[in-house]
């Protein structure tokens, strides 16, 4: 029982800034360009969750909530819903699918070559988090596949970073983030390399 | 619902202001505001200004008062785009005087009220189109920057009028980061500047210009992009080179000195074919010089149209 409410009250908090979104659309409350907010809080949630990801591993750890670990793989997830959603805005609502746009801004933009490489890399993640696929792969192969979040999450900080105008705090802040949490999982790699291979096993 | 702009229409016929301020006071109450945070910015303290009715009539919907006053740049106040309206209650526009200086032949300090005495105030429609792919159509009250240059004397060795917004970080906490080198600056040729669309406005649908849109009082060129619209203007220079201005300093790469709108001319970042004219879903084709190149292209005969962003 108290392991469903934690379930439930885990994904009300992952789904809580899509409902928030959803909410404020029905109150008007998106600002006076409903779209650019949408897209741009989005973006900043996925890279939200994907900080999220990579900490959750040390949190369990350090911060002595073991019971997170069984929620990594929903975060890593939602962390793609939100990307997803966020590529969705700009191809549906801010690009009207003008796929010469779209192509256009691809090549010429380095910010969303960058954007959108970070989502091709991160749909073989998702893909491979399903228990049936996750099987079929060496453990070794997944962990190797998986470590790409840290790429992604990089990529994702250098999307936003190119893609503000002059005040590059905000995007500097998520570097920052981004660095600790990679710095930090770097020497405790073989540890935990040695704890998921004895998982895998049993 | 289609607001169509007839010259026969007052403002106060297109928005009820109470309603519209019974709106602010909702957002500022359930955002948990001080009172004393947005004093300075509500438009409760505006009053309403005497003007001539707008002359140009424009077939499109003006942007509604409420989207106009929450949502644009101001970075003196924060860089987010809900800033301005949240803090500009810090300033004070009175009392309020411009230094204008350089080469004219009446310089001096000019207080604000004594100029809005001075020249007769009209309404202007005008599109504004953000450098950034958004705009909006709004009913500005001002007078011709003409008036006033005419006014103080330029000499014949002025080629440019630069322009410099308050700089006072107790009042523009923006100003206590360093994203622009403050204060902030701007400039027009003297041609540009004495063009009859260029306008200083001190109003907004009709009432004094709220703080967050840089009040007392700001520059307007409909044809440039909205950056060139400097705000809470403190100094005005006559000058023979051309002035540096904040965005240029910033990026140049990105940000040209004339900043005409030009849909063929992509920002590095962005393409400027389209914009989102705000309250439309779908977006619009931007046109060149914002829809003004038959009042103004003349001013840029034999200049490569494609140095002109």
């Amino acid at each position: 029982m108290r392991a469903r409410v934690e379930s439930a009250l885990v994904w009300l908090l992952c789904a809580a800034p899509l409902l928030l979104i959803l909410a404020w659309g029905f109150t008007g409350d998106l600002t006076a360009n409903p779209v650019e907010f949408v897209l741009r809080d989005l973006g900043l949630w996925g890279l939200r969750f994907l900080c999220l990801t990579l900490a959750v591993t040390l949190l369990a750890k350090y911060g002595r909530m073991p019971r997170l670990m069984r929620y990594r793989r929903r975060i890593g997830l939602w962390a793609f819903a939100y990307v997803t959603l966020h590529l969705l805005t700009y191809v549906v609502i801010a690009h009207e699918f003008d796929w010469a746009e779209i192509a256009t801004d691809i090549a010429k933009r380095p910010y969303i070559t960058i954007g959108m490489g970070a989502f091709a890399l991160l749909v073989p993640l998702a893909v491979t988090s399903a228990n049936a696929v996750r099987r079929k792969m060496s453990p070794r192969a997944w962990r190797k596949l998986h470590r790409l979040v840290y790429l992604i999450a990089i990529m994702g900080v250098i999307h936003y970073f190119l893609l503000v105008k002059a005040d590059t705090s905000s995007p500097l802040l998520y570097g920052g983030i981004v660095l600790v949490l990679l710095a930090a999982r770097m020497p405790l790699g073989s540890l935990f390399k040695g704890a998921g291979n004895r998982a895998v096993q049993r | 619902m289609l607001i169509v702009n007839t010259p026969d229409l007052s403002d106060r016929d297109v928005t009820d202001h109470g309603l519209y301020l019974k709106r602010r006071q909702f957002i500022a109450g359930a955002a948990g505001l001080g009172l004393a945070a947005c004093s300075g910015s509500n438009p409760a303290s505006a009053a309403s200004l005497k003007f001539k009715p707008n002359r140009m009539p424009i077939d499109e919907t003006r942007t509604p008062l409420g989207d106009v006053t929450s949502y644009n740049n101001f970075y003196e106040f924060g860089t987010g785009k809900e800033d301005p309206a949240k803090y500009a209650g810090m300033m004070r526009t009175r009392p309020w005087t411009i230094v204008i200086d350089g080469l004219c032949d009446r310089p001096g300090r000019y207080a604000i009220d004594d100029l809005i005495k001075r020249f007769p105030l009209e309404e202007r429609i005008y599109r504004m189109r953000c450098v950034e792919a958004w705009s909006m159509v709004i009913p500005w009250v001002g007078f011709p920057l003409a008036s006033l240059i005419k006014a103080v004397g330029p000499q014949s060795g002025a080629k440019f009028v630069a322009f410099e917004t308050l700089r006072d970080p107790r009042q523009m906490p923006g100003q206590r980061g360093s994203v622009i080198q403050w204060p902030y600056r701007e400039g027009l040729r003297l041609d540009e500047a004495l063009h009859p669309l260029t306008l200083l406005a001190v109003g907004l649908y009709g009432q004094t210009l709220p703080n967050q849109n840089g009040a007392p009082i700001r520059l307007v060129v409909p044809w440039k992009y909205g950056f060139k619209g400097i705000k809470s203007i403190v100094r005005i220079r006559f000058t023979d080179k051309r002035p540096q201005t904040s965005w240029q300093m910033l990026a140049p790469r990105e940000y040209g000195f004339y900043a005409n709108v030009n849909p063929a001319v992509d920002h590095p970042r962005w393409s400027q074919a389209k914009e989102r004219r705000i309250g439309e879903f779908f977006r619009r084709k931007t046109l060149p010089f914002n829809g003004y190149g038959e009042q103004v292209a003349g001013l840029y005969r034999g200049l490569d149209p494609r140095q002109l962003y």
